[in-house]
Parts: structure tokens; C-alpha cells; sequence
């Protein structure tokens, strides 16, 4: 099969759903015992999410990080006595050789490049919750770690290696592929663990890779254990991390119920998002909707509606339409996003949130709230926000505006309706976006008069003259030059080269401050997606494509 | 609230257009501003016998009557919608004509209707001192009727910039009020629109010369994808024609008083001539050779990406786009264009699309010969043996293949030398300027009296006699 046949294939294979549950995995197995939850990475080779390939030894794709990242989010909402997560594999001597290379040989540019985000997605989300859930992840690789199999590992907190003699981490991308790691792992190597430079200039040139005592003593790994002892090692030590968790002992978990949705020709329809296409204009429209009344949420309340609690769903809906809309609607280049809903309803949630962080199902909630806004940022779409009487970007919805590229505010004339927007301390450092910041802290580049400035409108209504001001609003078109204006900024920005926006965008999103999330996402793009297109890598005799055929590569020796 | 038909005639609907109506009520008093201070000189009393365009209907558009500059009722007017009309050239060919500014071409459209619109008050402006040297109340007159238009102009491209470009739409308007001509720090957009008219032979062929540049540039936009602009130049052109006439027709009395008084004294030495109070025929041909240069430069480069893709995205066709029978796509048509290569002028075939300014230019300069022939006839029919001549396209530019080169009005390649020894033989020298200045002195306002230099027109304005008082002085 050639590639545009692969490519043809992906688009007229069913359309990629993000959502799982347990019943139907076909890759991992979870075992739950006491603090500990181990999971076992057992991919099935004939269980490809497209055909054409194999997915022998433990590799990848993006079918087996979909059930990945639906068992993390089990742990983290569906079982909060577990405390330690435990990644080994059921391969004989074989972890996980990362991403399946023939997959990667039959796929479309876009699609590797939403593939490697996904799945970047996913190691951050990890790492997120070691940093906030009070989970502790263990990398226990009993076998051949390669690849993608080893920047999985490099995600969790510890690493130990078995000591097997054969046995070695590596990231063969370079000699192997001619392409570089695309999920972390030159940022790992050296943010993370520190290996030092020329260490790790050997590590990632050599397709063997490193093993034992000298894996241990470069950073690459924490432990290396002999085979023997390796599976009663591993578990120990499973079990001491999880005594440093701060989750709950016993608690009942909160059950991630499938959500209620249609997917249909006019787009993806929630509860509290609605996503309309419109395929002529190439845009997607995005709605989301704030319960109409406020009541004040307790705990109690909270826990009982559990999936159907309002930040949760909204969340976990949000999270589903923008993981399809980035797989299946590539060309859609514009979302523009608009809100509906009581102001009041989304300020009292938010105040409750950040009020209540010691209980876990809370903490959680503002988790999945904070990874999923944070997709949004590094999203290759544009976006612009409409603010609009009876909208509502207040608070954790007035993060869309403030992800949002442009933000237009109408600025009604007469009548009683009138736009407003309205600040919360969520808006403040509770959902920072992969720079660590807060959209407004980045925004305004840290400025902190600024930032003072805004927080002492927090609560208060902000209609377009204080909006305007307070630097909130690109433009504040008046109701005779809104429908215009608006049409105009959205046909200009369709008709600009889809790449050239895409780098834009992300330049300005994440401004001056670099953290090893925009690190990976930033070399992602920019690197990693040129090494990939490029004849060396994808030409007829480049690296990547003669892959496994034996032939011999040929490249071109000039230096770019 | 104001009586937007009385006060504005127009065609588009301005009583219930409140995008419109809000953007004019700043602009409007701005505008008034801007005429009293820049408008023509020591002339917003005067009584002036003045065309209006009250209606696009065939006895609306010239309305003739005494009125007071200021009180001109400037309206906006753009030629009848055709509902079948369709874009006729570039990518979007066959697609109906956009009536809304597509967003994709907006900054593109406003920066092209900025250009145009910029030229409108800056001729007025170069222009507002002639007044007080004109040479007859018929002259004096047409001047007027010359700038109240340019103003209606002005007023027709603002009104495109308001109804379809919003708020940086209002921006620009206000901004095309702001800047002045030949101020250094805040000068009009195109170099020809600093330089100052300083008399009348200048106005003349300024309005036969530039004008007609105005003329082409309207042509072109008037074949424009987006509607209202081709809808709006095309109302437009009905009113340069005025100005073209004045300029060809000035022209043509002033050649034709020089003759009667060489053949009447049986002179032919230019000295002689000029001592006899007319402006002599090389002194004229210097002033032929100085416009026709410096207008042909407004055309622009010779090679021009931005004029290709003005074409392919179906912004601004050629002249008479319509009646060229080609695929009007133009991927793989040639156009011939000229440059310097080392002492010779030769011939390359580039890209039609990117030679889109020089085809322009050529076509210009094919309609400014036919002029020229007919002064030719003048000097021939009075039995002077001098004939006018159109310089090389290359002599005296500034703009495109041939900036740089020294190219004599023959189209020799010259060095710079060379070239400056004969620039006083080829253009007006300070001392010829000061020589047709010095016939200007005054104003001639008695009616039905013409100065020296210039013989009566064959008619009068709207059938009027010649005596007629065209301006009051009250």
C-alpha cells in the first residue's frame, strides 16, 4: 500500500472515538491490589486501529494510547484508593518497542502529527497527575524498551530496568529512522534526567541502546535489578511510593459513565458543548453551555452526581469533542467559540473547586478541567472567541476567550442585552496552560500591575468598556458592524496557508517562558515535523520508508 | 436628525442605511473642515455656475445652477446594480460579482480604494491656488466645477470604506482628510500627488496627463470582482471625462492663440513668441514631455507581483476587460515589455500577469497619442510647421525597468552626463516656469474677457454664451 492509499484509507476508515472502557480493551490489562494498580501492556498484534500493519513486540498506536489514557482516567476518578501506578509489560523480554513503525510508514503527515500530540497528551497527563493527584507512577520494564517504550517510562516517576543482560533502553529514532523521538524524549533525557550532553549525544545515536549498571550510572534509568528478583522488586517498591500519596484509603470511586452524545453530518452534540461544522466556511462553531441556575454546590452534591457533575461533564465533553474534531475534521481550521449560560452558575462552581482541594473527587475534577483547557492551547487550529449578549466566559469558561487567538466583543448600542464577561480566581493559576502560566499571565507577559489590576474585578461584570480596557477583548465591533466584522476576520483568517497559521499561533500562544511541555510540543512541531517530511526520512530511499525492506538508505549529506 | 436625501443626493439608500448614517455624521463635518481649510482658495463665497449630480437617471446627473462651494451637495452615486453581473477574470471567474467585501481580500481591497481615494483631495489641494491667477470666469469656473468633484470622488470611495470596511474602514476615511499634499511629514500616498501645480499650463496638462492616469485606474477598478467598487468607478468615469476635457481643451487654446499670434506677427523664433505675451510651442512641448513622464510612472513597476495578483483574485482588470477576447485568466499569456541592456532598449516577453501595469501604461498612452494628434492639427490647420511629440516611454523615469537609466525623449540610452546637459532643452526650466508664471499674474474675472495667452473655448458652458457671468462675485 502506498502512502496516498494509506491516507485515502484513514479517511474513509470509521471515524477514530476516543472513547473506551475496560470491556473492550484489547492491549491492557489492570489489576487493582490494595494502593497499587498495575498495568500491563499486552498489545495485541492483530489489533491495529487501521489496516496494513502488525503491531508485533509490544508497539503502538494510537488505538493502544486510547485505551492508555481511558485506564488513567479510571485510576484517577474510579479509584482513589489506588496510590501507585505500575507500567510493566506480559511480553517475554520486551517492554514496549514504542510506536509502530509501519503504521507510522503508511500514515499521512497530519496524521502522525496528531497521533505524537495524543500521545504526548497523555505522558503530560501523567506527569500532571504525579505532580497533583498525589499518584506515583513506576516504569517497570522487564524487558526490550525502545522508542516511544522508553519516553513512556521517562514520564513516570521511576524507572527500574531488568538487568538481563540483553535487556537495554534506547532511542534508535536517529541511527534507526533517520527521524527524532516525538514524545519527549530528547526533552526528558535532559530536563528530566538530566544526562549529560554527551552522554546522551551516544544514548540517542546508538540503535542499541543502553543497558545495565552503565544505564544506572549515565541517569538513564533509577534502578537495574537482576531478572530474578525483578518482579518482587518492582512490587515492593510499588507499594512503598504509594505511601507517599495523599489520596484517600478507602473511598468510593466515581463511576466515568459513557458519555451521552450524537456525531452526526452537522457535527458533535453534548449536553454542555455542541460543535457545528460548517464545511464550507471551514470553521467549527463551539458552544458551551453553563447550567442556567446557580445553586451553591456541597460536596455531598458533588459526589452524587459524580460523571453528571456539571465541571466534570462539561469537561470530559469538551475533551471528547476537541480529540475528534483535531482526529476527523483536519480541515476545519477556525473553531470559534461562543458560551451560553448563568455566570453565576459557573463563579459558584469555581469557588467551590478552589475551596475544596483536599477532597480528591474535587482535586481530580479541577485536574481533568486543567488538561483538557490546556489541549486547547496547543490545538492546530485557530480560534476565536464571540462574545455576545446572554454568552457566558466568566470564570472557567472565560478560559475559551482567553485560549482563544482573537477574542470579538459586540458592543450593543441600545436594548438591555449587553455583553459582559466576568473574572474568577480560576481564571488566576488553577488551569495554567502547558508554560505553567495562567492564560492571563500570559497574556499580559507576567506583568503583575496588570494582573493585580484584573483581580480586583474579580466577580464583577464586565461589559465591553471595562472588557476593552482591562485588555481582555481584541476588537469590540457595535451591533452595525458586528455581523461584518465578524464575517470578515473569519473568511481572512480561512484563506491564510493552514502550516504557516499553525506555527504562528503557536509562537504567540506560549510567549517567552519555555517549560518542558512546550519544549516537546514546540520541538514537536517545528523539528520533528520537518525531519519528518523531509526526502532523508520520508523520500524514496529515506530512512523511515525503507524501514524494514532491507534496502539500503541513501541520503542527501547536505546540512541544512 | 438629518435629512439625508435633501442634503446627500445618492442611490444607496442612505435614509435607512444606519451603518452608513453613523460613520457620515463624523465624517460630513470633517469633510466641511477639510474644504474650508484646503479647498480652493478665497473662494467659499463665490457664486460658482456648477454641474450636481442629483440622480444616476440621464437629466440627473447634471444639474446645473448657481451654488457656493461649501453648500455643494456632494453625493454618493454608483451606476445601476446588474444582478447577472459576474466576476470576469482571475481564479474566481464566472462566480457572481461579490456584493460584500470577501474577508479573504479585505486588507488588499481597502489598501486599493485608500490608494484611489488618497488622489481625490490631493488635487484639489495642489490645486487651490490657481484660482487667483485664472485666465477667463469660463476657466475660473471650470477649475471649480473640477474640484467640487474630486471632492464627490472622494466622497464615493469614503462611502465604499463605510459601508464595507467598518470601524478600520471609518479610520481610513478619516485619515484620507488628514493627510496633505507635499506636507513632508504627512504627505499623500503617491509621489505626483506632493508636487505643486504651480499655473495653469500645469492644471491643464495635469487634468489632460494625471487625470487620464485616473481615468485607467478607474477603468480597471470598474471591472473589479467586488460590485459596488466597479459599480462606483463606473459613475465616476462619467465625471472624469469632464476633467480630461478641460485639460485637452486648455491645452488646445493655448496652442491655438500661440499660432494665431506667430502667423498674425510672423514670428517663429521662441524668443519672439514669447515677447508677444504667448507661451511658445517648445516651451510647450517641455511641459508635454515633463507630465506625460512623471503620469506614466503612476502605473507602477513593469514587473509587479501585486498587480498579478490583484488580476487573479479578481480585484482589478485590465482596461476594457470585457471586450479583450482572450481566456481572461492569463497562466500562460506573455506581454511585451522594454528594459535596458547595456547602451540599447530592448524587447522581452514576460508574464502577462505580472506585466499587467505596463499593458495598462500602453493602453494609456495609445488613447494620450490620439490627443496629442489632434493638438498636431491645431498648430497643422494654423500653418505652423511644429509638431508635438510624445517622448520614449523610457525618458525621464522613476518607476520600473527603466528608473535609473538616462533614455533621451528619442529613446536614446544616454549617460547621466549627457542626459542633464540637454534636461533644460527637454524639460521646463526654472526659467521657463518662471516665464509662464509671469503671463499669470493676475486674475481675468470681466466676463466674456480671455487672457492673452489663451484663446476663447468654441462654447460656452451648458449652452451659455461665453459672456456669461460663470462665477459671482458678490
Amino acid at each position: 500500500m502506498d502512502v496516498t492509499a494509506a491516507q485515502d484509507s484513514q479517511v474513509k476508515a470509521a471515524p477514530v472515538d476516543y472513547q473506551t472502557e475496560p470491556a473492550n480493551y484489547k492491549h491492557w490489562r489492570v489489576a487493582y491490589d490494595g494502593p497499587v494498580a498495575t498495568l500491563t501492556m499486552d498489545v495485541n498484534e492483530d489489533g491495529g486501529l487501521r489496516p496494513g500493519y502488525k503491531l508485533k513486540l509490544n508497539s503502538y498506536d494510537l488505538g493502544v494510547d486510547i485505551e492508555l489514557h481511558d485506564v488513567l482516567q479510571r485510576i484517577r476518578f474510579e479509584h482513589p484508593e489506588i496510590h501507585c501506578v505500575m507500567l510493566t509489560s506480559a511480553k517475554n523480554r520486551v517492554f514496549c518497542s514504542g510506536a509502530n513503525i509501519y503504521m507510522l510508514g503508511l500514515s499521512s503527515h497530519a496524521w502522525k502529527v496528531n497521533f505524537c500530540k495524543f500521545t504526548n497528551e497523555t505522558r503530560n497527563g501523567i506527569e500532571d497527575s504525579s505532580a497533583h493527584s498525589g499518584l506515583t507512577f513506576l516504569a517497570a520494564l522487564n524487558g526490550t524498551t525502545a522508542g516511544g517504550g522508553y519516553e513512556l517510562a521517562l514520564a513516570c516517576d521511576e524507572i527500574i530496568l531488568v538487568d538481563d543482560r540483553s535487556s537495554a533502553v534506547s532511542l534508535p529514532e536517529v541511527p534507526l529512522l533517520g527521524v527524532l523521538p516525538g514524545t519527549g524524549g530528547l526533552t526528558r533525557v535532559t530536563d528530566k534526567r538530566k544526562v549529560r550532553r554527551d552522554h546522551a549525544d551516544i544514548f540517542c545515536t546508538t540503535a542499541d541502546g543502553v543497558k545495565g549498571q552503565r544505564a544506572k550510572d549515565w541517569g538513564l534509568v533509577d534502578e537495574v535489578v537482576k531478572t530474578q528478583q525483578f518482579a518482587e522488586h518492582v512490587k515492593q517498591r510499588a507499594f512503598e511510593l504509594a505511601k507517599r500519596s495523599d489520596r484517600p484509603a478507602i473511598a468510593q470511586g466515581v463511576a466515568l459513565t459513557p458519555l451521552q452524545r450524537s456525531i452526526d453530518d452537522a457535527g458533535r452534540h453534548y449536553e454542555f458543548v455542541d460543535a457545528q461544522v460548517n464545511r464550507e466556511s471551514r470553521a467549527v462553531t463551539l458552544t458551551m453551555r453553563a447550567p442556567e441556575s446557580a445553586v451553591a454546590p456541597t460536596l455531598e452534591s458533588a459526589l452524587a452526581a459524580g460523571a453528571r457533575w456539571w465541571p466534570l461533564q462539561m469537561a470530559r465533553e469538551l475533551d471528547d469533542a476537541i480529540l475528534g474534531l483535531r482526529t476527523s475534521e483536519a480541515e476545519l481550521g477556525l473553531w470559534i467559540v461562543k458560551t451560553a449560560g448563568n455566570p453565576k452558575a459557573v463563579l459558584a462552581f469555581d469557588n467551590f473547586i478552589l475551596t475544596n482541594q483536599e477532597n480528591w473527587f474535587v482535586r481530580e475534577v479541577l485536574g481533568m478541567m486543567r488538561r483538557t483547557f490546556a489541549r486547547l492551547d496547543v490545538s492546530s487550529r485557530s480560534i476565536y472567541a464571540l462574545v455576545e449578549p446572554q454568552s457566558c466566559f466568566a470564570g472557567t469558561l472565560l478560559e475559551l476567550a482567553l485560549a482563544a487567538d482573537r477574542v470579538y466583543m459586540l458592543d450593543t448600542q441600545e436594548g438591555d442585552a449587553r455583553a459582559a464577561m466576568m473574572l474568577s480566581e480560576m481564571n488566576f493559576g488553577a488551569l495554567p496552560m502547558v508554560n505553567h502560566l495562567s492564560r492571563l499571565a500570559a497574556r499580559f507577559y507576567r506583568d503583575a500591575t496588570r494582573i493585580e489590576t484584573l483581580r480586583e474585578h474579580v466577580g464583577r461584570e464586565l461589559q465591553v468598556k471595562n472588557a476593552v480596557e482591562l485588555g481582555l477583548v481584541t476588537a469590540a465591533p457595535d451591533d452595525l458592524d458586528w455581523q461584518d466584522e465578524v464575517r470578515q476576520a473569519i473568511e481572512s483568517r480561512i484563506a491564510l496557508s493552514p502550516d504557516a497559521l499553525t506555527g504562528l499561533e503557536a509562537n504567540l500562544r506560549f510567549g517567552a517562558t519555555e517549560t518542558t511541555e512546550t519544549r516537546i510540543f514546540g520541538r514537536l512541531s517545528a523539528w520533528q515535523n520537518w525531519i519528518f517530511i523531509r526526502p532523508n526520512a520520508v523520500g524514496e530511499s529515506g530512512a523511515l520508508k525503507i524501514y524494514g525492506t532491507g534496502a539500503p538508505v541513501k541520503f542527501n549529506w547536505e546540512r541544512v | 436628525m438629518i435629512d439625508y436625501t435633501e442634503k446627500i443626493p445618492n442611490n444607496v439608500d442612505l435614509g435607512r442605511d444606519r451603518v452608513l448614517q453613523r460613520a457620515l455624521e463624523h465624517w460630513q463635518p470633517a469633510y466641511m473642515n477639510w474644504w474650508y481649510d484646503m479647498g480652493p482658495s478665497e473662494s467659499h463665497a463665490l457664486e460658482v455656475y456648477l454641474r450636481t449630480a442629483t440622480s444616476v437617471e440621464p437629466d440627473g446627473w447634471a444639474q446645473f445652477g448657481y451654488v457656493r462651494m461649501p453648500e455643494y451637495r456632494w453625493g454618493i452615486f454608483l451606476q445601476p446594480r446588474d444582478a447577472a453581473r459576474q466576476v470576469n477574470f482571475g481564479v474566481h471567474k464566472g462566480q457572481p460579482a461579490w456584493q460584500e467585501v470577501p474577508g479573504e481580500y479585505r486588507s488588499t481591497l481597502r489598501r486599493v480604494i485608500v490608494t484611489q481615494g488618497d488622489t481625490e483631495p490631493a488635487s484639489v489641494e495642489q490645486q487651490r491656488l490657481l484660482g487667483m491667477c485664472c485666465p477667463s470666469l469660463y476657466d475660473l469656473r471650470n477649475i471649480f466645477q473640477v474640484n467640487v468633484e474630486e471632492g464627490r470622488h472622494l466622497w464615493a470611495m469614503v462611502y465604499l470604506l463605510h459601508r464595507y470596511f467598518g470601524r478600520d474602514g471609518r479610520e481610513e476615511a478619516e485619515a484620507l482628510l488628514e493627510r496633505r499634499s507635499g506636507d513632508v511629514d504627512n504627505p499623500r500616498i503617491l509621489g505626483a500627488f506632493n508636487e505643486p501645480t504651480p499655473d495653469w499650463l500645469a492644471f491643464y496638462m495635469f487634468t489632460f496627463f494625471t487625470d487620464r492616469d485616473g481615468k485607467f485606474q478607474l477603468c480597471a477598478l470598474a471591472e473589479s470582482g467586488f460590485d459596488p467598487l466597479a459599480r462606483t468607478c463606473r459613475f465616476m468615469l462619467t465625471e472624469e471625462a469632464h476633467h480630461m476635457f478641460v485639460g485637452e481643451t486648455g491645452i488646445s487654446r493655448i496652442l491655438q492663440r500661440t499660432c494665431e499670434v506667430m502667423k498674425e506677427h510672423k514670428v517663429e523664433n521662441a524668443s519672439d513668441v514669447r515677447a508677444l505675451g504667448v507661451i511658445d510651442l517648445q516651451t510647450m512641448q517641455k511641459y508635454l514631455n515633463f507630465h506625460f513622464s512623471v503620469t506614466i510612472d503612476l502605473f507602477g513597476s513593469d514587473a509587479s507581483s501585486n498587480a498579478a495578483s490583484y488580476y487573479t483574485t479578481g480585484l482589478k482588470g485590465r482596461y476594457e476587460e470585457t471586450k479583450i477576447e482572450d481566456d481572461h485568466v492569463l497562466q500562460n499569456a506573455e506581454y511585451p515589455v522594454l528594459e535596458v541592456s547595456g547602451n540599447k532598449i530592448i524587447t522581452r516577453r514576460v508574464s502577462a500577469l505580472t506585466a499587467l501595469n505596463e499593458r495598462l501604461r500602453d493602453d494609456y498612452i495609445a488613447e494620450i497619442q490620439g490627443g496629442v494628434d489632434r493638438w498636431n492639427k491645431i498648430i497643422e490647420q494654423a500653418g505652423v510647421s511644429f509638431r508635438l511629440t510624445l517622448p520614449h516611454k523610457g525618458f525621464h523615469r522613476a518607476i520600473g525597468n527603466f528608473a535609473g537609466h538616462f533614455i533621451s525623449p528619442e529613446g536614446e540610452v544616454l549617460t547621466k552626463e549627457a542626459w542633464e546637459n540637454n534636461r533644460d532643452k527637454w524639460m521646463p526650466s526654472a526659467a521657463d516656469q518662471k516665464f509662464v508664471q509671469s503671463l499669470m499674474t493676475g486674475r481675468v474675472i470681466e466676463p466674456g474677457k480671455f487672457a492673452n495667452w489663451i484663446a476663447p473655448p468654441i462654447r460656452g458652458v451648458n449652452r451659455q454664451p461665453l459672456n456669461f457671468e460663470y462665477v459671482r462675485f458678490n
